[in-house]
């Protein structure tokens, strides 16, 4: 339960003339839920971009510890879809799935790094590429089920109402095979009901899959009850990291959202 | 297993249904050689414009010189037939070769952009062929064109001459929509509409969108290539001026026309396009402007072409029927 999975040294990244994210430090024990609040604008989303390699660092080194081979790589000149096989999936805050796709194919998409035939396979159509299809076909299923997708199967993506869409995020995501997941604000735009609902389904495939979770999150009772560890982010910077109880009588933290008191 | 043989068997015996079909009319005159020539072109059309598809309709990359591959493909299956006089598939096939190689090579540093890099590169790319093929003069016979490439057939029988043609080109219009349609529905084919829809959200997926944009580009090029080959021994006259920025645009043309992402739609598209354009000859000068006319209105009442995105499919058709009349009972 020690050992790191991702370490993160100082990070930071500029654009043009803006730090949007400055010395950003964060290291992330296996199977730990660990939040990410910060005011609007804080830079979090940025530092999923920067763990994730969508966004290449200015400055700092990050560490993962591969699925594969359980060794830590530093991610330095990696390219995004390198750290995502390393086992690191993510959601978007923005919802990109791949709308006019079904949600059965929006998964499949996810294993294609775990494919085994050639292009001649899937042109010739032979026996070794019907099993693949049927082994992704079938995993993507039980994948569905767990979020209750799998008679949504043949939909196109973008024709599931928005809460389903981000349920199919996640299970996008899972179906990369991860160790390590990032959700992106999971909760945004559901109604209390539906929060509840998700809470309760990141705590199952946290411990189905055996995932470390770091999630970025505005809806404070989802982070309060679901989170191990938090840590806040303002201006970029890293202003406080500890416990829900230790975060929210912090008062670098109550700063940042309330402001200070004028006497 | 068994579904997908009785898909494969109905696909086979569709395809040469319809190949008998015109076949056979052609022999007994209904079709004359005229028509038969029409088709064989819209056919050249419809494997060019569905290579086309591939990168521009399910990759999302625009494309603007498909009459570059085209031309590599013609002059060069061409010139192996004409000066080391190798059999004519052979030198189709090496068509397709050398233009897939053209197409890694241009391919290469502008995919791994994002963006509409690749319609500028390939268009500098298309006119920049038509001028060296316009001045390898030893090679390709310069701006005089090159003459007297052999047919597919010359049996001196007009009827057959012309089922003979329409038979090799309908055989790799088949092979064609088999391979592409094949690779689309097939786990690279999935990441490679996947590159279309989303290419951060598929990169965040672990796959590596640069790689399959090559090679949706490469087999783009490849058959851009073939259907230049075709075309080389369909006229038997080549001549660079030809292959000019406005024959790309007539492929985009096409695919949008019948649907950006939909290969039974590039086929239909095809075929209105060749065939609108010669009824339109009976209005003179106004042809281009009235096909131009129709084209806006087309795209303003059916934007997303003929089939939009959505196949017609005669396996789901079939199975449909059969649906039907197991419920009934």
């Amino acid at each position: 339960m020690s050992i790191p999975i991702l370490q993160a040294k100082e990070i930071s990244v500029v654009f043009g003339g803006l730090r949007a994210v400055s010395d950003f430090n964060l290291t992330l024990m296996e199977g730990e839920l660990v939040g990410l609040i910060g005011p609007n604008g804080a830079g979090k989303t940025t530092v999923f971009n920067l763990l994730t390699g969508v966004t290449p660092l200015s400055s700092g080194e990050i560490a993962i510890r591969s699925s594969k081979d359980g060794k830590a790589h530093s991610t330095k000149g990696m390219k995004a879809h390198q750290i995502a096989r390393l086992g690191l999936g993510r959601t978007f805050q923005n919802i990109r799935l791949f709308k006019s796709l079904t949600v059965l194919d929006n998964l499949r998409i996810s294993m294609d790094h775990l494919r085994r035939t050639t292009i001649a396979d899937a042109i010739l159509r032979t026996r070794r590429f019907s099993a693949e299809e049927e082994a992704f076909t079938a995993r993507s299923v039980e994948l569905l089920k767990i979020f209750e997708l799998d008679d949504k199967k043949d939909l196109l993506a973008r024709n599931l109402p928005y809460g389903e869409q981000r349920k199919l995020e996640i299970a996008r995501a899972l179906a990369t095979d991860p160790k390590l997941l990032l959700l992106d604000e999971p909760a945004a735009g559901m109604n209390p009901q539906e929060t509840k609902d998700l809470m309760r389904l990141i705590a199952f495939v946290r411990e189905r899959f055996q995932l470390t979770i770091l999630l970025i999150e505005h809806d404070m009772s989802l982070v309060m009850n679901l989170c191990e560890r938090i840590a806040v982010l303002d201006y970029g910077q890293e202003i406080a990291m500890g416990t829900p109880a230790e975060i929210s009588r912090n008062p670098a933290v109550i700063k940042a959202y309330l402001g200070e008191e004028e006497i | 297993m068994k579904k997908k043989g009785v898909d494969f068997l109905l696909l086979l015996g569709s395809g040469l249904l319809v190949y008998c079909l015109i076949a056979s009319l052609a022999w007994v005159g209904v079709i004359d050689e005229y028509y038969m020539q029409l088709l064989s072109v819209a056919g050249v059309y419809i494997i060019v414009a569905l290579s086309l598809n591939l990168i521009t309709g399910f990759t999302g990359q625009l494309a603007l010189g498909h009459a570059g591959f085209m031309s590599i493909g013609a002059y060069t299956a061409a010139i192996f037939v004409m000066r080391a006089s190798l059999p004519l598939l052979p030198s189709v096939l090496l068509g397709g070769l050398v233009s897939a190689v053209f197409g890694f090579a241009i391919g290469f540093p502008t995919l791994r952009l994002r963006g509409d890099y690749l319609a500028i590169t390939t268009l500098g790319f298309g006119e920049i062929i038509r001028v060296v093929l316009n001045n390898l003069e030893g090679l390709t016979g310069g701006s005089a064109g090159l003459q007297g490439i052999p047919s597919f057939s010359d049996t001196g029988n007009y009827t057959l001459d012309a089922i003979i043609k329409f038979s090799w080109i309908f055989a790799f219009f088949v092979a064609t929509v088999a391979t592409i349609s094949n690779l689309i529905r097939s786990s690279p084919g999935r990441v490679i509409v996947s590159v279309r829809e989303d290419e951060i959200a598929s990169t965040s997926m672990g796959n590596d969108v640069t790689r399959y944009k090559m090679i949706a580009f490469t087999v783009s090029a490849f058959f851009a290539g073939i259907g230049g080959g075709l075309f080389s021994a369909l006229i038997g006259y080549l001549n660079p001026s030809d292959f000019n920025f406005l024959y790309s645009v007539n492929f985009v043309v096409i695919a949008v026309l019948g649907g950006l992402g939909s290969l039974t739609g590039t086929v239909l598209g095809g075929l209105v396009f060749t065939f609108a354009q010669e009824w339109l000859r009976v209005l003179g000068d106004f042809r281009l402007v009235v096909f131009g006319l129709l084209l806006i209105l087309l795209m303003i009442f059916w934007q997303s072409g003929i089939m939009g995105n959505k196949e017609l499919s005669i396996t789901g058709l079939v199975r449909r029927i059969f649906r039907k009349g197991g419920r009934a009972q």
